[in-house]
């Protein structure tokens, strides 16, 4: 046996925790990735926030002088063709990207978990047809359900939010669905019944705060594939239409053209997405091993 | 097992008739069809003569008539005419559709040749640094965009060699043509394999914390046969199912990839068929990329259940 050095280890365990700071360092110290990722998030949030503030120059504003120009004092990620600033549109894209993305997850998440509630607690000919819709929704891969959508609905910032948020449906709905299906029987469940609870108080009330835990990490994880698919909706022609400066769509506007005469019209705002979802992803992992303990070491 | 299969057949076909519908209907919401399109770019409309092309393309028929007769092609193998090209769809799918096949291959050995390994690796180096830099990478695969990656080698590739490696004419010989989609499958494949490394890895991890593995460590095996003749059998069955499911998430990636490097398969032509409004084209790749699916789905089903002995089928 070796020594066990019972400071070291009280530390590791969170015993002696002293105020906030020390609650916030032990975290970090036992979860890096999570703090960088929630930084990230952070930050990405603040910036769409005060992105009137952090960006000097207007997004919209044309500027035959500027175009192309590469990064200066002035115009410090350079302007695209059109002689816009890129710093000022790369941080108002935030704001595209935290829109699209924050509501279409909301959307889905709430239209998935009213499914799935009541997929799980009707069951009967409800749960049948909703489980074949989710069945045949699940057959096509998130883009190809979002592309078609989207172009269905036509091009504008409500549509796109709509076609990325149906696609999500199905996980959320399966997710709450099983857990619902599982919970259903528990003894709190029948003891709330037997108060004279209503099966529809029951349900709000009593089952779903217990599903919460997979649905939040769900919904990080989802977070990040909204923000990913507005970006590749963009990019395709077929998501956010001027004049709302997307990430995805300077790509598709900048790239093959000028890739060789002004890289940073290709480099900032692919490396927007990617930091920002990258962020989402860390934190989606972190909470997921924080209220998971099974995945824990 | 025999009620189980016919069951689970069925489901699949009732799968692929809800998709038909489901699609017929989204594509007829579509605002303006194609004919409005021409009209567009032509600048004036004729009443008359729209009326006219609309109905020579079958577009002034109901929807529910206009549904059965796609439905009645289809099992005759007539998938309808391109709006754009005028050539039967089939004719216009079948050259593609070896294009974009021969390059999901690529990029899905490309996603297990690494991911597996690494994922492995990961979870045998539990929280260590090199376990932090592994995740970081793949989960940092899962973050760049993949239009934004396939830009970023192009742009490499002009900056140090002067030359982009892009689609322009059909490649002479099958060495060619693979040399020439190595890149984009790997940059699909980066995608893929950084999601097959995180399931390898918590897999791993589960079957590393099973009775079994402390009893093999107890009697004094070593780490090395314990993790990897042990522990990599057992980590290996879930990853089966996820290669599945890869195929879905693969024509996500293929369709980026395949619209930037200009390849001309069915995942970019579904992109200008969608743009266009060319209705048969979209339909019929829409039912391909599920019926796909759904098969895929259906054989990894029934590998796991000859994987693993304690899966039964049909109670």
């Amino acid at each position: 046996m070796t020594d066990i050095d019972q400071q070291a280890e009280l530390a590791k365990a969170g015993a002696n925790i002293d105020g906030r700071w020390d609650a916030l360092v032990h975290f970090a110290k036992n979860f890096p990735l999570a703090c960088f990722g929630i930084t990230i998030v952070i930050l990405f949030v603040l910036m769409a926030i005060f992105a009137d503030v952090i960006a000097v120059h207007d997004p919209v504003q044309t500027n035959s002088k500027l175009s192309l120009a590469a990064p200066s004092m002035t115009n410090i990620m350079g302007a695209d063709m059109m002689g816009r600033d890129m710093f000022a549109r790369i941080v108002h894209g935030s704001r595209i990207s935290l829109v699209v993305g924050i509501s279409s997850t909301l959307l889905g998440g709430i239209i998935g978990v009213v499914v799935g509630l009541m997929s799980g607690y009707l069951l009967g000919w409800f749960d049948l047809v909703m489980q074949r819709i989710i069945d045949i929704m699940q057959a096509l891969p998130l883009l190809v359900l979002a592309l078609v959508m989207a172009a269905s609905l036509g091009p504008s910032l409500e549509n796109t939010i709509l076609a990325i948020s149906i696609p999500l449906v199905p996980r959320v709905a399966r997710v709450v669905r099983s857990s619902t299906l599982a919970l259903r029987e528990m003894p709190f469940v029948e003891a709330a019944r037997a108060a004279g609870m209503t099966e529809l108080r029951v349900a709000f009330r009593h089952v779903l705060p217990n599903t919460l835990a997979p649905l939040i990490v769900l919904g990080t994880a989802q977070l990040g594939s909204a923000i990913l698919v507005e970006a590749s909706l963009s990019f395709l022609g077929l998501g956010v239409p001027e004049p709302h400066p997307s990430w995805g769509r300077m790509l598709s506007e900048n790239a093959a053209e000028y890739a060789r005469v002004a890289p940073w019209l290709v480099i900032f705002p692919g490396l927007a997405i990617s930091v920002v979802v990258f962020g989402t992803n860390l934190l989606g992992d972190a909470l997921r091993d924080i209220l998971d303990p099974r995945q824990r070491s | 097992m025999g009620t189980y299969l016919i069951k689970r057949f069925l489901l699949m076909l009732l799968t692929l008739v809800g998709m038909s519908i489901i699609i017929f209907v989204l594509l007829r919401l579509m605002p303006g069809n194609i004919v409005d399109i021409m009209f567009d770019s032509a600048g004036f409309v004729d009443p008359v003569e729209k009326a006219e092309i609309e109905k020579e393309l079958g577009l002034d028929r109901s929807i529910p008539v206009q549904y059965f007769d796609w439905i009645w092609g289809m099992m005759h193998w007539d998938l309808g005419f391109s709006y754009i090209s005028e050539m039967p769809a089939v004719d216009e799918l079948g050259p593609r559709i070896p294009i974009t096949a021969k390059l999901a291959v690529m990029a899905l050995g490309f996603s297990v040749l690494f991911g597996v390994p690494l994922g492995v690796i990961s979870a045998v180096k539990q929280d260590t640094g090199l376990d932090y830099t592994l995740r970081v990478i793949s989960l940092s695969g899962l973050s760049l965009p993949s239009f934004w990656l396939a830009l970023l080698i192009l742009m490499v590739s002009l900056t140090w060699f002067g030359d982009i490696p892009i689609y322009i004419d059909p490649p002479e010989n099958l060495i060619d043509e693979l040399l020439l989609f190595t890149i984009p499958a790997a940059a699909v494949g980066f995608r893929s394999s950084a999601l097959i490394m995180r399931l390898t890895r918590s897999s791993m991890l589960e079957v590393l914390r099973q009775d079994y593995i402390r009893t093999a460590r107890a009697k004094g095996a070593t780490d090395n046969a314990v993790n990897y003749s042990h522990a990599l059998k057992n980590a290996f069955l879930p990853v089966t199912t996820i290669i599945g499911i890869e195929a879905a998430f693969l024509i996500g990636g293929l369709i980026i990839t395949e619209t930037v490097f200009n390849i001309p398969g069915v995942a970019h032509f579904l992109v200008e068929a969608i743009l266009m409004r060319d209705y048969p084209i979209v339909q019929s790749l829409v039912m391909l990329i599920a019926l796909i699916v759904v098969t895929v789905n259906f054989i990894v089903d029934l590998t796991y259940g000859a994987l693993d002995p304690r899966i039964k089928y049909g109670e």
